[in-house]
C-alpha cells in the first residue's frame, strides 16, 4: 500500500510540473498583450514599456515561468494586472465560496445517487426502477441553469424561504452562509446525481450478476444482505471514478451556476480576468484548478485501493 | 429417512418447460450424482433446491429436505436454511468468491449468519485447515486473488461446509480445474462426506468423475430423469438409450488412418520464451519469467501430435510462438525449412499455411457476419485472391467436408449449436489447405456426444485430407486417442515425448505419471448385448 502510494504521489508531482508548463505555454502564446489591454489602444509606447517593466513582462519567457512556478510553491501567486492586487488574496476569497460550494453540491448529489441507484438496481426492471431511471433521464437532460431558474422562481421569489442570489458571507454565521449556497447547491447537484445514479445502478447491476452474488445467497444472505455486504463495495470503482470526475467539474464548472446567483466565486473570478486579458489571475486560476483536480485523482486512486485489495497488489 | 427427496418437480422459467417430473432421493452419507449434457436440467434441479432459481420460475411437486417441505417455506426460512442445512459449492472458483474480502473473513460469514455462539473466525480457521488450508500456511487474512484455482475452489467448500450442512451440493466443482488438482478435490468432497455423513449431491458431466465417486446416478435429458442407478450397474449395464450413448461418447475411440510420416514439417528447435516482469527496484533492470524453456519437437508432414499439460504449462505461450503471433528470445521455429517470424514480424508466406481452432465456439466468430464470410476469412492471407466462382465452389467443398450443408453459408453463427459452429471453425480452417491445423482445446467445451461427432469428423477429415496437426489438450483421454505421437508439456518443458500410445500405457516421466492416475477413468466395460 506504502508503494502504491508513493508511485500515485510521484505522478501526481510529475502532472503537475507537465501541467503548470502546458498552462504557461498557451496563455503566453495567445494573443493580446495585458500592458496594451490596460492602457488603451492609444497608449504611448514608452509608457507601454514602463509598464510592461513593472509587470516584470520585459523579462525572458522561461524566466517568467520559472518565478511564477517558484512563487506558486511558496503561496506568491503574483500581482492581478488589473486591480494591483494579490492574486493569491482574491483567489483565496473567492475559494471560500466555490470550495464550500462544490462539496455542499457534490454531498447532495450522493445523497441523492447512492439511494436511488441502489434502490433502482433492487427493482430491476419494476416500475421503481422506471420511475428512478426516467428521473435521471430528466436530470441528465435538462441543463443545471434551468434548475436554478425554476429554484429561484420557487423559493426565492413565491416562498421567499431563500434569497435569489447574492453570499451572505461566512462571517455572518455557518448558517446563514450555508443557505445562501443551498439553491446553488441543489441546481448543481439534481443534474450530477442523475448521472451518478445511473452509474451506480449499472454498477450494480453488473455485480448482481457475478457468481459471488450467487454464493452469498447460497450462504444464507437475504437478498438485500448480499446487495449491501458483497455488492455495493464491488461496484464502487466506477462510482468513484464519476465521483472525481464531478467533483473537478464543480469546482470551475459553478460558472453559470454563479452568474445566475452572483456568487463570487471561482468561475466568475476567472470569467472577468479573461475578458480583462488579467493573464497572471487566469494563470494562477487555472493552475489551481488544476492542482484541486489532479489531487481529487490521487485521492480517488488512494480509494480505489482501499476499496480493491487487488489493485493494491498490483503494484 | 431420505435426507432430500425430489417429488415430480416441474419448472417453467417464463412459460419454458425446464424440468418435467424429475423425482430422486438423496440418504444421508449418500453421494448421488446428477449427469447430462449440459441443457438437461441437472443445476436447474440443484438451484431448485436451493430456492434460488432465476426470475420468473414457476415451480411445482414436492422437495423435502430433511423433513422439511421447503415449497411452504418462506424466504427467511429459506436463508436460516441456506447455508446451514445445505451448502452449496459453484463450478468457477475464480469467481466464486468476493474479490474485496478476505478468505477469513468470507467464511467466517456464514459461521456468524448460522451460529452466533461460535467464535467466527475461529471457526473458520478450523473449517479452513479442515479443507487443507490451514492459517499458519494460507492466513485468513489473504485475499482470493493471491490463490490458485485449487485454494479458492476450497475456501468455496469450506464456506459451504461451515456450519456443518447435512447436504452439500456441487455443481461441476471440478471442471474447471486442472487434474491433478480435481483429483484432490475429488478427494476431499468424497473424505467429507464419509466423515460427516452428509448428503452429497454431485452434478457433473463427466462421467469418469461420476464413476469414482458416487453411490448411485441419476441420469437427466431435456429436463427429465431417464434412468436412475447403483454406480457400478448403471455403468455397466446402462438401460436407458440416452445412458447408453452417454457412455459410448465417453469412451468414444476413433480410429485414425495410416500416413507415411517421413517428411519434415514444423520443426521446433531449442525455443526459449520469456515474459518479463513488472520492474521492482528502479534502477535494476526487471526480471522476466521463462513461459518456455529450451523446447525442441518437429511435426512430420501427416503427423498427429498431442500436446498436454496443466494450466500456466505454457502450452498457449508455445501455440502462440508457433503460429508467429509472439517471437521467440531464443531458438528457431520453421515451417518446411521457413522461419514463421523473421525480421520482428510474422512470415505471412508461412502463416497461410498454418490455420488454428479454438476451444470456444461461441467467441470465436464475429456474430454479425455470416457463415461464407466467416469461413472465407484466411483468403486474405493468400496472394492472389480466388474468383467468385472458385470462392463459392471452396465454400460448399469446405461445408460439405465439415458435414454442414453449402446452404448453410448463408446463415449467421448464432442460428447454430455449439457443435454445429465447432465444425465451422474446422471448414474456416481447412478453407485454404494449410499444411499445419493446430487444435487448441478444441473440444474441451463441447459435451461427450458432440465431442465424440467432431473427433470422428477429424479422423475423418484426416482421411480425407492428409491432415497434419498439433492437439492441444488438458484431456488425457481425448488426446489418446486423436493423436500419434504426444508430448507432455511442465513448467515450460517438454518432459516426455512419445508415441501416444507407448506413453500412455508406460509413462515414463514421474510428471506424466501423476497426470495419467489422476484422470479419473471409467470402468473398463463388459458389453452385455
Amino acid at each position: 500500500m506504502l508503494r502504491y502510494t508513493l508511485k500515485r504521489l510521484l505522478s501526481l508531482l510529475v502532472s503537475l510540473a507537465i501541467a503548470s508548463l502546458v498552462i504557461f505555454v498557451v496563455i503566453e502564446v495567445a494573443p493580446g498583450d495585458p500592458a496594451s489591454f490596460m492602457l488603451g489602444i492609444n497608449a504611448q509606447e514608452d509608457t507601454l514599456a514602463a509598464l510592461r517593466a513593472e509587470l516584470g513582462l520585459d523579462q525572458p519567457k522561461w524566466q517568467r515561468y520559472v518565478s511564477w512556478v517558484g512563487g506558486m510553491v511558496q503561496g506568491d501567486f503574483g500581482m492581478s494586472y488589473q486591480y494591483r492586487t494579490p492574486v493569491a488574496e482574491m483567489i483565496g476569497d473567492r475559494l471560500w465560496v466555490s470550495l464550500p460550494l462544490a462539496l455542499y453540491a457534490l454531498t447532495l448529489s450522493t445523497l441523492i445517487a447512492f439511494p436511488a441507484g441502489i434502490y433502482a438496481a433492487a427493482r430491476r426492471g419494476k416500475p421503481g426502477d422506471m420511475g428512478v431511471m426516467g428521473a435521471t433521464q430528466l436530470g441528465v437532460a435538462i441543463p443545471n441553469f434551468w434548475f436554478a431558474m425554476m429554484l429561484v422562481l420557487i423559493f426565492a421569489i413565491n416562498l421567499r424561504w431563500f434569497s435569489a442570489g447574492g453570499f451572505a458571507g461566512w462571517d455572518k454565521g455557518f448558517f446563514a452562509a450555508l443557505k445562501s449556497l443551498t439553491l446553488p447547491a441543489i441546481a448543481l447537484a439534481l443534474p450530477q446525481a442523475a448521472i451518478l445514479a445511473r452509474v451506480m445502478r449499472s454498477a450494480l447491476l453488473d455485480v448482481l450478476g457475478e457468481d459471488f452474488m450467487r454464493t452469498a445467497r447460497a450462504k444464507g444472505l437475504t437478498r438485500g444482505q448480499a446487495l449491501r455486504r458483497h455488492g455495493l463495495r464491488n461496484a464502487m470503482i466506477p462510482v468513484l471514478t464519476i465521483l472525481g470526475l464531478q467533483f473537478s467539474f464543480l469546482l470551475a464548472g459553478g460558472i453559470i451556476i454563479e452568474q445566475v446567483f452572483y456568487l463570487p466565486g471561482l468561475g466568475r473570478l476567472i470569467f472577468q480576468s479573461i475578458s480583462a486579458r488579467d493573464l497572471i489571475v487566469v494563470e494562477s486560476v487555472t493552475m489551481l484548478l488544476v492542482f484541486a483536480v489532479i489531487l481529487v485523482n490521487f485521492a480517488v486512486d488512494l480509494a480505489y485501493a482501499a476499496v480493491d485489495p487487488r489493485l493494491r497488489a498490483r503494484t | 429417512m431420505n435426507l432430500l427427496s425430489i417429488q415430480n418437480l416441474s419448472l417453467r422459467i417464463n412459460d419454458t418447460l425446464i424440468l418435467h417430473d424429475v423425482s430422486l432421493d438423496i440418504a444421508p452419507g449418500e453421494v448421488v450424482a446428477i449427469t447430462g449434457e449440459s441443457g438437461s436440467g441437472k443445476s436447474m434441479t440443484a438451484l431448485a433446491v436451493m430456492q434460488l432459481l432465476p426470475e420468473g420460475s414457476d415451480t411445482t411437486g414436492q422437495i423435502t429436505l430433511d423433513g422439511q417441505d421447503i415449497n411452504n417455506l418462506t424466504e427467511a426460512q429459506m436463508c436460516a436454511l441456506r447455508g446451514d442445512t445445505v451448502g452449496m459449492v459453484f463450478q468457477e472458483p475464480m469467481t466464486a468468491l468476493n474479490p474485496v474480502q478476505t478468505i477469513g473473513a468470507q467464511v467466517a460469514e456464514t459461521v456468524r449468519l448460522h451460529r452466533p455462539d461460535l467464535d467466527p473466525m475461529g471457526r473458520a480457521a478450523e473449517v479452513l485447515t479442515r479443507v487443507g488450508l490451514p492459517p499458519d500456511q494460507v492466513p485468513l487474512t489473504r485475499y482470493p486473488h493471491a490463490l490458485s484455482g485449487g485454494q479458492r475452489q476450497r475456501v468455496v467448500i469450506a464456506i459451504a461446509i461451515a456450519c456443518g450442512p447435512k447436504l452439500l451440493i456441487a455443481d461441476e466443482p471440478t471442471t474447471a480445474l486442472d487434474v491433478t488438482t480435481q483429483a484432490q478435490i475429488l478427494d476431499l468432497l468424497r473424505q467429507l462426506a464419509a466423515e460427516d455423513g452428509m448428503g452429497l449431491m454431485m452434478i457433473t458431466h463427466d462421467l469418469a468423475v461420476v464413476a469414482e465417486m458416487a453411490h448411485r446416478i441419476v441420469v437427466m435429458q431435456h429436463g427429465a430423469v431417464v434412468e436412475t442407478g447403483d454406480t457400478a450397474t448403471l455403468l455397466a449395464n446402462p438401460q436407458h438409450p440416452y445412458s447408453k450413448a452417454l457412455l459410448a461418447a465417453s469412451t468414444h475411440h476413433v480410429t485414425l488412418p495410416d500416413t507415411d510420416t517421413s517428411a519434415p514439417l514444423l520443426r521446433v528447435e531449442n525455443v526459449i520464451r520469456d515474459y518479463p516482469l513488472p520492474r521492482t527496484k528502479l534502477f535494476q533492470s526487471p526480471g522476466h519469467m521463462r513461459a518456455v524453456n529450451d523446447v525442441s519437437f518437429d511435426i512430420p508432414r501427416g503427423g498427429r501430435i498431442g500436446l498436454v499439460g496443466e494450466s500456466g504449462c505454457g502450452k498457449s505461450t508455445l501455440t502462440r510462438a508457433i503460429l508467429g503471433l509472439e517471437p521467440v528470445q531464443s531458438g528457431r521455429i520453421t515451417l518446411g525449412g521457413d522461419p514463421v517470424f523473421s525480421a520482428g514480424k510474422p512470415n505471412l508466406a508461412v502463416r497461410r499455411r498454418m490455420q488454428v481452432v479454438f476451444q470456444d465456439p461461441y467467441g470465436s466468430f464475429n456474430p454479425r457476419h455470416k457463415v461464407a464470410r466467416l469461413i472465407t476469412e484466411p483468403f486474405h492471407l493468400l496472394e492472389t485472391q480466388p474468383t467468385a466462382t472458385e470462392r463459392k465452389m471452396r465454400i460448399t467443398e469446405a461445408l460439405t467436408a465439415v458435414g454442414l450443408s453449402p446452404e448453410d453459408a448463408e446463415k449467421y453463427p448464432h442460428q447454430f449449436s455449439g457443435g454445429q459452429r465447432q465444425r465451422i471453425a474446422i471448414a474456416r480452417a481447412l478453407i485454404i489447405r494449410p499444411d499445419l491445423i493446430v487444435f487448441d482445446e478444441a473440444v474441451s467445451a463441447l459435451d461427450v456426444s458432440v465431442r465424440a461427432q467432431i473427433l470422428d469428423l477429424i479422423a475423418d477429415l484426416c482421411t480425407q485430407y492428409d491432415l497434419t496437426y498439433l492437439f492441444i489438450s488438458h484431456d488425457l483421454s481425448v488426446v489418446r486417442t486423436i493423436t500419434d505421437r504426444v508430448l507432455v508439456m511442465k513448467a515450460g518443458q517438454i518432459v516426455e515425448q512419445g508415441d501416444t500410445e507407448a506413453v500412455f500405457t508406460a509413462p515414463q516421466h514421474p510428471y506424466t505419471r501423476t497426470l495419467i492416475d489422476a484422470a479419473p477413468t471409467l470402468p473398463e466395460r463388459t458389453e452385455h448385448v
